[in-house]
């Protein structure tokens, strides 16, 4: 294997400085961008670069992404393929380098144009799945997305003859943000790995977003741990990456940094490589460069000081299951066919995976997750998931309107609450208090 | 292509929404959300889902004849999207004249430009704008409204 490539040196450089952690910053104005991405160099923390996309360019409308350039209406995000490479690399100049790697971010089910302006414009880093960005976020059947995915791992692979390692992280950890349970995140990422492998990929990364109880995540991220080195073929070069919670978020400060400090945590404590980390800002608007830069460098804290304590001992995380759930899914979709791309698209169709609350038509939704009593992520039903029972019996009453709004604002409700009984939600001396959601739940 | 329901029963006298999002906007837990209120109120419910094209959604809404066309969207690009799609929901007979509602976070920096966007969005054809902040239960309000005649100028509620 080449050791050139911008996410190949990730593992050393996590051992020596400690925690990586990742905006999702995206600016369509190219001298901003330039601007964030120094900025985010520069901040005091172990960082990666991110350049995220615009919407318009994940749905393929460079028309529009042009207009809104020429009118000066800013886009939520850098139009990777209308600005060309000259512009990218421009951007790039100077800033990405082996010290500092920068990932492309997009949400999009049909990548061929993304990972052909980003390999044009010299990066080598990217993320998605043929599932996880195009069930939650497109209507492209899923058959269209797993061949126009599978051809664009084939194309960024060919990246290696060029003596670069392409880097691929998938998005299945995170399946609509929040409500889904942990089993069926782990068996998707893992699945998405494993269609990376089989078209050419050989460093990757598996994903894990942060969900509604500590416990639960550390039990699910080491569950992750465990089926990725069961099922990954031994030449993959493979890290894990945990995402500050994808949900709703705190709309106060405190309770936002709350959620950050907790999945810093998170990370440190299942060995996670590196950390997506989200802004305060982030539940009303798109956030700035300074805030980001505040975002990054209170998560390398948060993660240094949760490094210099004790290491947890792992009999405090009980096993409900998770794993052999994940498991269960991860076999029965690799028996229906010998190519894990197929394989996915009949899994869906027979509803042997079935993504909670997810529209899209090529999802049974008939799966349905809930928050029980005690703040942990259950399946209320698994549809046609062979998977009963093994966390815990489904219920009988479905999950209607109100309990499904408290249940998408229950992270956001209990940390602004226990931010706001501190009494101070603008400043993160609160944090020093060390209570936590669990407690405040206990209260 | 028609989304899965989330429930089946409506009321005998339910009024028929058409429910969707905007071209480039992918969230849909704002879907979920309204489809599920909607029903409870014994409304029918269609539901568009994700990154609907605006052809589709003038196709649908022409083929289907809803009594309220809703639009949810918080990806901050609802103003532009919003007024491309209403343009052309105007500018089709048999979508001229169905009253058609948009909501969520129609921008990208926060509350200071609101009010000004929610007139634009009116004018541009929308019957009336919900802005991030307004109560769900809202758009019930709005639908029973339209049980009795509505005089034609459209309203802005905030």
């Amino acid at each position: 294997m080449s050791t050139s490539g911008s996410f190949a040196g990730l593992a050393a450089r996590r051992r020596a400085a400690g925690l990586l952690v990742q905006p999702r910053m995206g600016f369509s104005d190219p001298r901003w961008m330039r601007a964030g991405l120094a900025a985010v160099r520069r901040a005091r923390a172990a960082t990666v670069g991110t350049l995220t996309l615009d919407s318009y360019t994940r749905v393929k409308d460079y028309d529009t992404a042009e207009r809104a350039l020429a009118d000066g209406y800013p886009l939520n995000g850098y139009p990777l393929v209308t600005h060309g490479p000259d512009t990218t690399r421009a951007v790039l100049d100077g800033i990405q380098g082996p010290g500092f790697p920068v990932q492309v971010r997009h949400g999009s089910p049909l990548p061929d144009d993304i990972i052909a302006a980003l390999v044009t414009a010299g990066l080598d880093a990217t993320e998605g799945g043929p599932v996880s960005y195009c069930l939650p976020y497109s209507r492209v059947p899923l058959r269209e997305a797993t061949a126009s995915w599978a051809r664009s791992c084939e194309r960024f692979a060919e990246l290696r003859d060029r003596g670069v390692e392409p880097h691929l992280e998938s998005f299945g950890g995170c399946m609509m943000g929040q409500m889904c349970p942990p089993g069926l995140l782990i068996a998707i990422t893992v699945l998405e790995g494993l269609f990376f492998h089989r078209h050419g990929l050989r460093s990757i990364s598996l994903s894990y977003a942060q969900q509604t109880d500590a416990r639960q995540d550390e039990e699910a991220v080491a569950a992750l741990r465990s089926l990725a080195t069961a099922f990954l073929p031994d030449d993959t070069d493979w890290h894990i990456v945990v995402y500050t919670y994808m949900g709703k978020y705190p709309r106060t400060h405190g309770g936002a940094l709350l959620v950050l400090r907790a999945a810093a945590e998170l990370a440190v404590r299942t060995g996670a490589t590196r950390l997506i980390v989200k802004t305060p800002a982030e539940s009303y608007r798109i956030p700035t460069i300074e805030e980001n830069v505040e975002a990054l460098e209170f998560a390398g804290a948060a993660a240094a000081a949760e490094a210099t304590r004790t290491p947890p001992d792992p009999a405090r995380v009980p096993d409900t299951g998770i794993a052999a759930e994940a498991r269960q899914l991860i076999e029965a979709v690799l028996d229906l066919h010998p190519d894990v791309g197929q394989a996915l698209v009949r899994a869906f169709a027979k509803g042997y995976l079935d993504v909670p609350y997810c529209l899209h038509s090529d999802n049974h939704g008939r799966a349905r997750g809930y928050i029980d009593e005690a703040g942990r992520l259950r399946w209320a039903s698994v549809g046609s998931m062979p998977i009963r029972g093994i966390t815990g019996g489904t219920r009988e009453h479905t999950v209607g309107s109100s309990e499904l709004l408290s249940a998408l604002s229950y992270v956001e409700r209990t940390h602004d609450l226990l931010a706001l009984r501190s009494q101070d939600t603008r400043t993160s001396d609160a944090l020093d208090a060390g209570t936590t959601a669990a407690d405040l739940r206990q209260a | 292509m028609l989304m899965n329901p989330l429930n089946a029963a409506v009321a005998p006298r339910g009024r028929t929404v058409l429910l969707s999002s905007v071209s480039s906007d992918s969230h849909t837990w704002n879907l979920v959300f309204l489809q599920l209120l909607l029903e409870e109120m014994g409304h029918r419910v269609i539901n568009l889902g994700a990154c609907v094209p605006d052809e589709l959604l003038v196709r649908e809404c022409s083929a289907i004849r809803p009594d309220l066309v809703v639009i949810s969207t918080v990806n901050g690009h609802g103003q532009v999207d919003g007024a491309r799609l209403i343009g052309k929901l105007r500018s089709e007979p048999r979508t001229r004249d169905t009253p058609v509602v948009i909501g969520g976070k129609l921008g990208i920096t926060g509350g200071a430009e609101a009010d000004g966007m929610a007139r634009r969005l009116v004018s541009a054809g929308f019957s009336a704008v919900f802005q991030d902040d307004a109560e769900p239960a809202e758009i019930g309000r709005f639908l029973a409204s339209l049980d009795h005649p509505a005089p034609r100028h459209p309203v802005a509620a905030s």
